[in-house]
Parts: C-alpha cells; structure tokens; sequence
C-alpha cells in the first residue's frame, strides 16, 4: 500500500491479511454462501466426515487459523485508521476496540480449531 | 517579535465530509469492506465450531446456511470483497513499481497479473472443495 503506519506490525498484519482476503474471501463467500448450502458439489462434497478430515488435521487447522487471523487484523487495522475518518478521534479508544475485536476473534477461533 | 494570532485558523471538519464526493464516498465503502470480511470471519468460526460438536450440530449448520439471513448476508459480503479485491488490485502498481529500463512497466500489466492469479487460486479453491 501506498502509506505505513508508526506501528509497522499492525500495518504488517493489515497488507498480509488484504493481500490474502483478496485472493480468498471472494471464493471462499461464493462456497459457504452458496455452493456448499445449494449442495452443487453433492451430498459428500460438505458432509460431516469430509469437512472434519479437513479441519481435523493439523494442516488443515493451520490454514483456517492462518486465513481467519489475517481476515481479523487486517480488519482491525483498517477498522482503526477509519475509525479517525469518520470523526472518532479518541486514539487509546480506536486503539482497544479494533485491536481488542481482533485479539477476540483470534483466541475464538484458536479455541475452536483446538476443539475439532 | 511577532503577536500570537488572536484568531488561529481551523479547517473546518465535518463528519460526514466523505458523503460530499462520490470519490470520497467509494473510498469510505472501500474502507469499511473490511467490517464484512470481519463478520464473514466469524461465521466461518462459528461454522467450524458447529463442526466440532458433531454430525447433527454441522448438517443443523449448513441447513442454516440456507435460510435468508445467511444467504443475504454472503450475498452483500461476496460484492463487497470483490470490490475489496478489485481495489486491492488496482493500487498494486503504487505498490510494487517495476521498472523496465528507463521506464515502469505500465500499471495494467501489474493489475492483470494479479487478476490472472485471483482466477488460478479461485479454480484451485473450487476444484480442491468439490473433488
């Protein structure tokens, strides 16, 4: 992108998470939101048996948890400069929430690729 | 010795100034993809969760799926990461500048590339979901 931030980390997180959400989320929305309720694969493509042979495994927590988390900070970066646009300027405020959402959502879905 | 002024200028500030332009007005929706990539986040995290509880909690899940609140939902997100993507995209050049001799590559080679990409990845996605 074409500015950073004082805090390379979060603006690290934010382009890694773009760059991946923009290869990802669209394919990913039209399965979920679509192919996989809509059954276009067949019955098995989604089924209970396959979907935990994927999301049982190591690698294929790995890859969730990889893709989630970098959905989620960048999110929160982005979520945190905006947040001075839309004329919220209280910094330590932006700062917890957006940050704060994120952490949230990355200890959630730890836990929950832990317990598959 | 130069006075202070007695009346220091402020720009005027208006919350809503992004509603004035519609350049200012794409760049705010384009900010704010990042609320539905959030939320789509979290659906996936709740789906894998019904997935850890067991074959009845997934199958009452994808049924979920189906109804209109979901289908609405990934209907808005789906426009709203493509047009995450296409904007992402298109600020590549800025971002990776390539030169060639004297010159940059012009942009839309850059662009194009990645769109190139975003089909392959797409097609693997889709090919590895449904085999």
């Amino acid at each position: 992108m074409a500015r950073s931030k004082s805090k390379p980390i979060f603006w690290g997180l934010f382009a890694a998470g773009g760059t991946v959400a923009a290869f990802l989320a669209p394919v990913m929305i039209l399965l979920t939101g679509f192919l996989l309720p809509l059954g276009v694969f067949g019955p098995d493509a989604f089924s209970y048996e396959r979907m935990h042979a994927f999301a049982g495994n190591w690698f294929g927590k790995l890859v969730l948890f990889g893709v989630l988390t970098l959905f989620l900070w960048h999110f929160g970066h982005r979520m945190r400069v905006t947040l001075h646009d839309l004329g919220i300027h209280n910094k330590g405020l932006a700062v917890v929430v957006c940050y704060g959402l994120a952490a949230i959502g990355t200890v959630w879905a730890l836990v929950t690729l832990l317990s598959i | 010795m130069q006075p202070t002024p007695r009346k220091p200028f402020s720009r005027p500030w208006h919350n809503d100034w992004w509603l004035h332009k519609r350049t200012y007005a794409l760049y705010m929706i384009r900010e704010l993809t990042c609320i539905a990539l959030a939320l789509y986040a979290a659906v996936v995290i709740y789906g894998l969760g019904r997935l850890a509880e067991g074959p009845e909690a997934w199958t009452a899940f994808v049924a979920a799926l189906r109804g209109p609140g979901f289908v609405t939902f990934h209907l808005v997100a789906l426009v709203l990461m493509v047009y995450h993507t296409v904007t992402w995209f298109q600020l590549t050049p800025k971002a990776m500048p390539v030169m060639r001799g004297d010159d940059f590559l012009p942009g839309h080679y850059i662009v194009g590339a990645h769109f190139a990409a975003w089909a392959v990845v797409s097609l693997v996605v889709l090919v590895i979901a449904g085999v």
